[in-house]
């Protein structure tokens, strides 16, 4: 069964799916009026009845979280529920260089995201809502004061506001956020204690990814049911994934879970060439050559199988002409610059592996050492740091080492295997170092 | 004054207070050998640590006896108030109250050390940091009391502790500026992991 | 019960004192920051545990319970 294709409604007619979140345009968001045509208005949830209703029908959806963890929303939101006077923090900061979905959601439909926090708010019972973005994202953060000067008048019961994070790669995290929140440093923190327990201001904080709590105005409309009539039974909705490379149409797009990442690539026009090698996953993911990758279907599970995982849904597409290597190494000296310092291993164990990596990747006078050191060090730096960014480093570059070992071995001999020297995946070191 | 030669409690309380302060030297050179990952030679690093939390210790049994020394002194005239508060009262009042005060600090700091782990690492470290404040203290108050602050071999000792302290402190606040967050130490002679 | 070693990587400044205190369970990476091992702690290392806790000058080692 396709699930790209239409779904037969109950008259007979064929109910398209898609899309749900990605209505409207980057350049012409929907307005409040259309969305509340399109949607009616948010269910105002009553305390206490309401809440368990709406929680319910959360646990009874699936809906997991679409900022990389992949926990579920229901368990979360239940978790901070529990708690008094909590606060909810949408996470649009998007720090991954590589993906745009957030920003593309925000972009084309922050209504809906607002109505996903205020949602959100009605089932932990807060009165509080902050909306994230990074501080470089100028259009998410007029498009979402835009949006909530246009429902002022609506006088929601929860307050809302829009914050603009630092711009590290780790300060989208969890705990880096509400750290910042609190007028810190937008760096991890230890746990516990968990943001469920004691986050901003010291009471229980939900930080939900703004396409999650996109899905969770769309539940509260429509209910569980009608969620699971897109993607599989195991791993329902739907999904925003950015593709990058070589494909016609690189961008966002709004896709089920579910077939095979060739197929999911045909809705960004599908490839130019034959690849070399996808990324799946983002920065944090896995390289996978090409031939298994386009048959692998686009799942939690399938990927899982495979030491692979969904991560940021950002899938890269390598052509033949640039080298795996060259851009492993790039995004690994870009991850070691991104550290937060906080933890040995992490700030000197990364800046030694990239180093390897740099050596591999040019084939320098040390490369056949750099692999055997690679190994030790990776032993070493992945599980030891106070939040998953040296893990996921880590594992990005073992993957780059497995896949494109012939590469590897053809620099050792001094011959370069590509024509294409630009640079492919985004490591951006020119921005503002701050972290407050 | 009235006799020539002064009563044995003036001795111990005098003998007490200068193997006190120079004790609290060593306190203070090793909490800096500690800061500084200092390894004495190939004997490990918790051995300039544990000096540090022992002679401390020790320090404080000698200014105990020092404390009671001086209290028991007929011409001292230390009121038992004045141990722990600057008083105007007696024939010292200002050097006098400079110890009450190093005490005061030297005392937080001991205390918060000892319920470190129940406090924190914040609040101890701040506490702790009045340490610099407590020799100097301590210092002025062994030179401004008593007549032998003349004497020889006094102030070679109290000259001595003091380049001490001096260079252990600057070298505490020239090294707290490091390039990273982290401190990156001398490779082991004994590797890392496998 | 089963008490097991943490270190918090974030207070932990390579001091090392924990390794030289408790090797059977605490060993250093190459820059002298400890790689602490999961397993539970025997009854006869409590001792020395303790002490690894105690001597810790930045507070970040401790022994937690998991059960």
């Amino acid at each position: 069964m396709s699930s790209l294709a239409q779904r037969v409604g109950e008259q007979g007619e064929p109910a398209p799916v898609l899309p749900r979140l990605l209505d409207g345009a980057p350049g012409a968001p929907v307005s409040l009026a259309a969305h509340l045509e399109r949607h009616g208005p948010l269910p105002e949830i009553a305390r206490d009845h309401g809440q368990e209703t709406l929680l319910r029908e959360l646990e009874a959806s699936g809906l997991t979280g679409r900022g990389g963890a992949g926990f579920p929303a229901a368990t979360k939101l239940r978790a901070v529920a529990r708690g008094h006077a909590p606060v909810v923090v949408a996470n649009g900061t998007e720090g991954e260089p590589a993906s745009a979905k957030d920003k593309t959601l925000i972009a084309c439909n922050p209504h809906l995201v607002v109505d996903g926090a205020v949602a959100a708010a009605y089932a932990v019972g807060s009165r509080e809502a902050i909306l994230a973005v990074g501080r470089a994202d100028r259009r998410s953060q007029a498009r979402l004061e835009h949006a909530l000067g246009e429902r002022a008048h609506l006088h929601e019961p929860v307050e809302l506001r829009v914050v603009a994070a630092p711009d590290r790669f780790v300060s989208g995290e969890e705990s880096a956020l509400v750290h910042w929140l609190n007028g810190g440093p937008a760096k991890p923190t230890t746990r516990p204690p968990r943001s469920f327990e004691r986050g901003v201001r010291g009471r229980p904080t939900l930080v939900q990814n703004v396409e999650t709590l996109a899905n969770i105005a769309l539940i509260a409309r429509r209910g569980a049911a009608w969620f699971r009539t897109a993607g599989t039974a195991a791993e329902p909705g739907t999904a925003l994934v950015t593709v990058r490379g070589a494909v016609r149409a690189p961008g966002v797009a709004e896709v089920e879970l579910g077939p095979p990442l060739r197929d999911v690539l045909h809705r960004f026009g599908g490839l130019t060439s034959l690849p070399r090698a996808l990324l799946v996953g983002g920065y944090f993911g896995t390289w996978i050559d090409a031939r298994e990758a386009l048959e692998l279907p686009l799942t939690e599970a399938a990927l899982g199988a495979h030491g692979a995982a969904l991560g940021a849904r950002t899938i890269v597409v390598l052509p033949q002409d640039r080298c795996g290597l060259v851009e492993t190494a790039r995004v690994a000296r870009y991850l070691a610059a991104e550290s937060a310092g906080q933890c040995g291993s992490c700030l000197f164990g990364l800046a030694a592996i990239a180093a390897a990596v740099q050596s591999i990747a040019t084939g320098a006078a040390d490369a056949p050492h750099a692999h055997e050191r690679l190994h030790r060090l990776a032993a070493q730096v992945a599980g030891r740091g106070a939040c998953a960014h040296p893990t996921g480093a880590t594992r990005f570059v073992e993957s780059a080492l497995r896949v494109f070992a012939d590469e590897a071995a053809r620099h050792l001999r001094g011959r370069c295997c590509t024509e294409s020297r630009r640079p492919l995946l985004p490591a951006p070191t020119g921005g503002p170092r701050e972290w407050r | 004054m009235g006799s020539l030669t002064a009563a044995p409690v003036w001795y111990l309380m005098r003998g007490s207070g200068v193997v006190t302060l120079l004790l609290l030297t060593a306190v203070v050179m090793l909490g800096v050998a500690t800061t500084s990952r200092w390894r004495p030679g190939r004997l490990p690093r918790f051995v300039t640590l544990g000096l540090h939390r022992s002679i401390s210790l020790l320090a404080v049994v000698f200014l105990a006896v020092h404390i009671v020394a001086a209290l028991a002194d007929p011409y001292a005239q230390v009121r038992v108030l004045q141990v722990v508060l600057p008083l105007p009262l007696g024939p010292y009042p200002l050097w006098l109250g400079l110890g009450a005060l190093s005490l005061d600090f030297l005392v937080a700091v001991i205390v918060t050390s000892l319920l470190r782990h129940r406090l924190g690492r914040r609040t101890w470290k701040s506490v702790h940091w009045l340490a610099y404040a407590s020799w100097p203290l301590a210092f002025a108050h062994g030179l401004g009391m008593g007549s032998d602050a003349r004497t020889a071999w006094f102030l070679a000792l109290a000259s001595a502790s003091l380049a001490a302290v001096v260079l252990a402190a600057a070298w505490r606040l020239l090294g707290s500026r490091r390039e990273h967050d982290k401190y990156l130490g001398a490779p082991l002679e004994s590797g890392g992991t496998a | 019960m089963a008490n097991v070693l943490r270190v918090d990587p974030i207070a932990c400044d390579g001091y090392g004192q924990c390794a030289e205190l408790l090797p059977e369970l605490i060993d250093l990476d190459e820059w002298g920051y400890p790689i602490v091992s999961g397993t539970s702690l025997r009854p006869e290392l409590e001792p020395a545990a303790r002490r690894a806790v105690t001597m810790c000058p930045r507070l970040a080692l401790t022994v937690v319970d998991v059960r």
